[in-house]
């Protein structure tokens, strides 16, 4: 796992640069996204107003993290520890919700 | 007898090789934003809870809220996430001097989003939306609009304090990036203060449909 | 075992980590993994002491039945400053800060951990927290049970609860920092050949207690902010006239507190699997099956924390789900607990102190688990919520299970931390009155509770004094017990017989350096060619040599 390196050979290992245009291409995106979501909200679409906000932040968040937080070079490690933290978040969420959304279903009172 | 007790300075005397260092930097930053994502988890649970509860008061609640200046702020905090990435970038080519005008404008966007902010919040300030005793809201189903302003101010205030810690920093980094301390074989505290920024990013591209954006097409 | 070219030499070390440097500048503001983890074995020994002084109050109390040693709210404050500093200051902490932080890099062969500066400040961060959590407790201390249930912690009492909340929201960032370091210690700094499945099972412990902390300690923080916030601010995220509801707080406190006892139980499982292979000699049987059971379990206990909340008012269809989930996390417990138990059969026992105290972990967890699983039937747990029964479940985990797995650990590795040994006698029957204190405090309990007296009450009807006499007596038998290795170990650092590399003949890398080992830990950076447990191959010699020839 660990093996000693002169800093010479240290060089060898320098990490993939991205070039600019993909983080200009990033960065125009992200604007485009910005202006969809506001412009979205303006307009009924029922219950998929809520999904097609959060499908753009999601989308948002994914080249946030892919190009500028570099995650696109990293090991898998990275994003298996990232997955695990948004794991624990949807069960947190789902059973909190699963709580409240189940409560009177029985015609317990109180439950 | 013992080894390594004189390496290369930028190197730490427990690692073996830059890779190693680089590789614990970056998993041990990552771990911590995990950490972060869990923390404001708890808020965006509590606000999904109530939002999903009292679906008319968070709305009426959420359009009293300036789409304009929330808008602008989105915008200002994605192009600073491009500055502090390009930042980074001139770390890994060894540009001391790009770094520090990259850094530089991010502290500039992070710290106008900062002042928009504090122009929001007093608005809200004026307009009696702060929870407390003076509340006062015009519109349906005022109390459970309370608990929407409180989740406002207790998220957006979370993430306030985020980039007032994030600033500071930024503020402390700039001379040491014009002298290049970061160099391509090791800009780990750079490239994980950049992770950090672009998370309170991602926080905030979250918040803003969230908090803003409820039911605009009524 | 490893094939590193030197061999360890069996004389003692003139100098090593703990006389490598001198005075307070040295200890204070070391970097050192196996300095800091001393550091953290005085603090938490001394909140263990505060914690234990809080128990003997509430145990004087309890031994007649009318509550007149000391005024109701007292006694809340009292009840609620044992479990605060029980479980923040010492259970939490306990293990990993200690035994962990000394024995990770050496488990591993690397000079220190991934972050050595973070490891300081998570001492720092602690002690901080602890210092807040003191202040309170000598201004009266905090009386809401140590849940701080809203909205009796947001808007009833009148209590340190802000001071308290201060310190436990410190301390939870020292337990995140470690968790953190452990996990990348353990991902990015192995030696050579040290593939995961040749981790001794001490590590994968750790690993899986790390994951709770970084993904559940967040949550009780941001809970805490939110009482704060609403105390202070009005801000009212759980009050019931806003439309906030208390049961939200309730959610959100057990998503990290249920993991959180895992956190408490999981190193000890690693260290009673390091006792029972050594002495045993024998590998543990169902190595890969232990390793999963631990990570098993951390995910599966982020899974259930609604059986806390099955009289809260939560859904009964929840309950349901809840309840079935429960059950299922007792499955990888269940399997260590079989696979320590293969690993006996046929083994070639030796009845040192440690193993005592793995022998008894293993029973009495054994009790404090199939409890649980009583408990998780929503039948029973309406009865006996809030009774003495879970009081007694919780300590038979915590107490005779993580204390004991603490014990067994520090006595195993004393030598290689001190260099020095311990008297034989003295620690095996200090175990023996801890293991008999322990039973007579606790197992009445059960009793008691299935009987139906409450938890958290200064006084109780009359008919169950007998059993609450006898519970106070085994407090003061089990207090004994833990004083005698607090006089024998201190004595023991002057006085001891010196220690070899390797007194019990065990394997792992931590064995292949000198007791104390020297700041850098290995003279040669160790290479692993072996899986761990190769006891077939040891020969039984220099086991119990811990005297100097």
């Amino acid at each position: 796992m660990a093996h000693p390196e002169t800093s010479a050979s240290s060089s060898a290992h320098a990490p993939h640069v991205m070039p600019l245009s993909t983080y200009f291409l990033v960065f125009a995106a992200l604007m485009v996204g910005t202006a969809a979501t506001v412009g979205a909200a303006y307009v009924d679409l029922g219950w998929a107003n809520n999904a097609v906000a959060l499908a753009i932040a999601i989308a948002k968040a994914t080249l946030v993290v892919l190009y500028f937080m570099h995650v696109k070079e990293n090991t898998r490690l990275i994003p298996a520890v990232i997955f695990s933290g948004l794991f624990m978040l949807l069960i947190l969420f789902v059973n909190l919700l699963a709580d409240y959304g189940t409560r009177g279903w029985l015609g317990v009172e109180g439950r | 007898m013992s080894s390594e007790s004189h390496g290369p300075s930028d190197l730490a005397h427990h690692f073996d090789s830059y890779e190693q260092q680089k590789e614990s930097a970056t998993l041990g930053m990552w771990t911590f934003l995990v950490t972060e994502i869990l923390f404001f988890g708890g808020l965006f649970a509590a606000y999904s809870l109530y939002r999903s509860l009292y679906p008319e008061a968070f709305r009426a609640a959420s359009h009293s809220l300036d789409i304009r200046l929330g808008a602008f702020n989105t915008a200002v905090l994605i192009g600073s996430s491009l500055t502090m990435a390009l930042a980074v970038r001139g770390g890994q080519t060894g540009k001391p001097k790009t770094t520090f005008a990259m850094l530089l404008g991010t502290l500039l966007l992070g710290s106008t989003f900062l002042a928009v902010k504090a122009v929001e919040y007093a608005d809200k300030f004026t307009h009696h939306h702060v929870p407390g005793p003076s509340f006062h809201f015009e519109g349906p189903d005022a109390p459970h609009a309370q608990l929407f302003f409180s989740l406002y101010f207790g998220m957006t205030g979370l993430h306030a304090l985020h980039m007032v810690i994030g600033a500071a920093i930024l503020a402390f980094m700039l001379r040491p990036a014009l002298r290049g301390a970061w160099t391509p074989r090791n800009h780990n505290f750079l490239e994980g203060f950049g992770l950090y920024w672009h998370f309170v990013d991602l926080v905030w591209i979250f918040l803003f449909p969230l908090l803003y954006l409820i039911g605009r097409h009524h | 075992m490893t094939s590193s070219p030197n061999p360890v030499p069996a004389e003692f070390p003139r100098t090593h980590y703990l006389n490598a440097a001198y005075g307070l500048k040295s200890w204070l503001w070391t970097r050192d993994h196996k300095r800091i983890a001393l550091l953290y074995l005085v603090s938490v020994s001394v909140f263990f002491a505060l914690g234990g002084l809080m128990a003997v109050l509430i145990r004087m109390e309890l031994a007649t039945p009318e509550g007149d040693f000391f005024q109701p709210d007292v006694y809340n404050r009292l009840f609620t400053m044992h479990g605060v500093l029980m479980i923040f200051f010492f259970l939490i902490p306990g293990i990993p800060a200690v035994l962990g932080n000394f024995l990770i890099p050496l488990m591993i062969g690397a000079k220190d951990l991934a972050f050595p500066r973070i490891n300081l400040l998570s001492w720092y961060l602690y002690t901080i927290g602890g210092a807040f959590t003191l202040w309170a407790l000598l201004h009266g201390g905090v009386d809401t049970g140590w849940t701080f249930y809203t909205p009796l912690s947001t808007n009833y009492v009148n209590t340190a609860v802000l001071t308290v909340g201060v310190g436990i929201f410190i301390a939870g960032f020292s337990s995140i920092l470690t968790g953190l370091n452990f996990i990348v210690t353990i991902h990015r700094m192995r030696a050579p050949g040290l593939t995961w499945f040749r981790l001794p099972l001490f590590v994968w412990g750790h690993y899986a207690t790390s994951i709770i902390q970084i993904l559940g300690t967040p949550v009780v923080a941001i809970a805490i902010l939110m009482v704060a916030a609403e105390r202070v601010l009005h801000i009212g995220f759980f009050d019931p006239k806003l439309g906030g509801d208390p049961v939200l707080f309730q959610h959100l406190f057990w998503f990290y507190s249920h993991p959180a006892v895992y956190i408490m139980i999981l190193p000890a499982m690693g260290v009673i699997s390091e006792l029972v292979a050594a002495f045993s000699r024998k590998p543990i049987f169902g190595y890969k099956f232990v390793a999963f059971a631990s990570i098993g379990i951390a995910v599966l206990g982020f899974l259930v924390w609604g059986h806390h909340m099955f009289v809260a008012g939560q859904s009964i269809y929840a309950g349901v789900v809840f309840s079935v989930l429960s059950m299922l996390v007792a499955v990888p417990s269940a399997v260590k607990v079989f696979n320590w138990t293969a690993t006996l059969y046929k083994g070639s026992i030796s009845w040192d102190t440690p193993m005592l105290y793995a022998l008894g972990f293993i029973g009495l967890f054994t009790i404090g688990g199939l409890t649980g699983v009583m408990l998780a039937t929503l039948g029973i747990d309406a009865h006996v919520h809030d009774t003495y029964f879970i009081i007694a479940h919780f300590h038979y985990i915590m107490v005779g299970g993580a204390i004991m797995g603490y014990l067994g650990g520090l006595h195993y590795w004393w030598p290689k931390i001190t260099g020095r040994m311990y008297p034989v006698f003295w620690s095996k029957l200090s175990a023996l009155v801890i293991f008999i204190g322990f039973n007579v405090t606790f197992f009445p309990q059960f009793i008691l509770g299935y009987l139906g007296m409450p938890r958290r009450y200064h006084s109780y009807p009359p008919e169950f004094q007998v059993l609450n006499v006898m519970s106070s007596a085994g407090a003061t038998i089990l207090g004994i017990g833990y004083l005698m290795p607090l006089v024998y170990f201190v004595w023991s650092m002057r006085y001891g017989p010196r220690a070899t590399a390797n007194p019990w003949g065990a394997t792992g890398l931590e064995w292949q350096t000198t007791s104390p080992p020297p700041v850098e830990n290995f003279a040669y950076p160790p290479v692993v060619t072996a899986p761990p447990y190769t006891y077939e191959a040891q020969p039984a010699a220099g086991k119990g040599a811990a005297r100097v020839v």
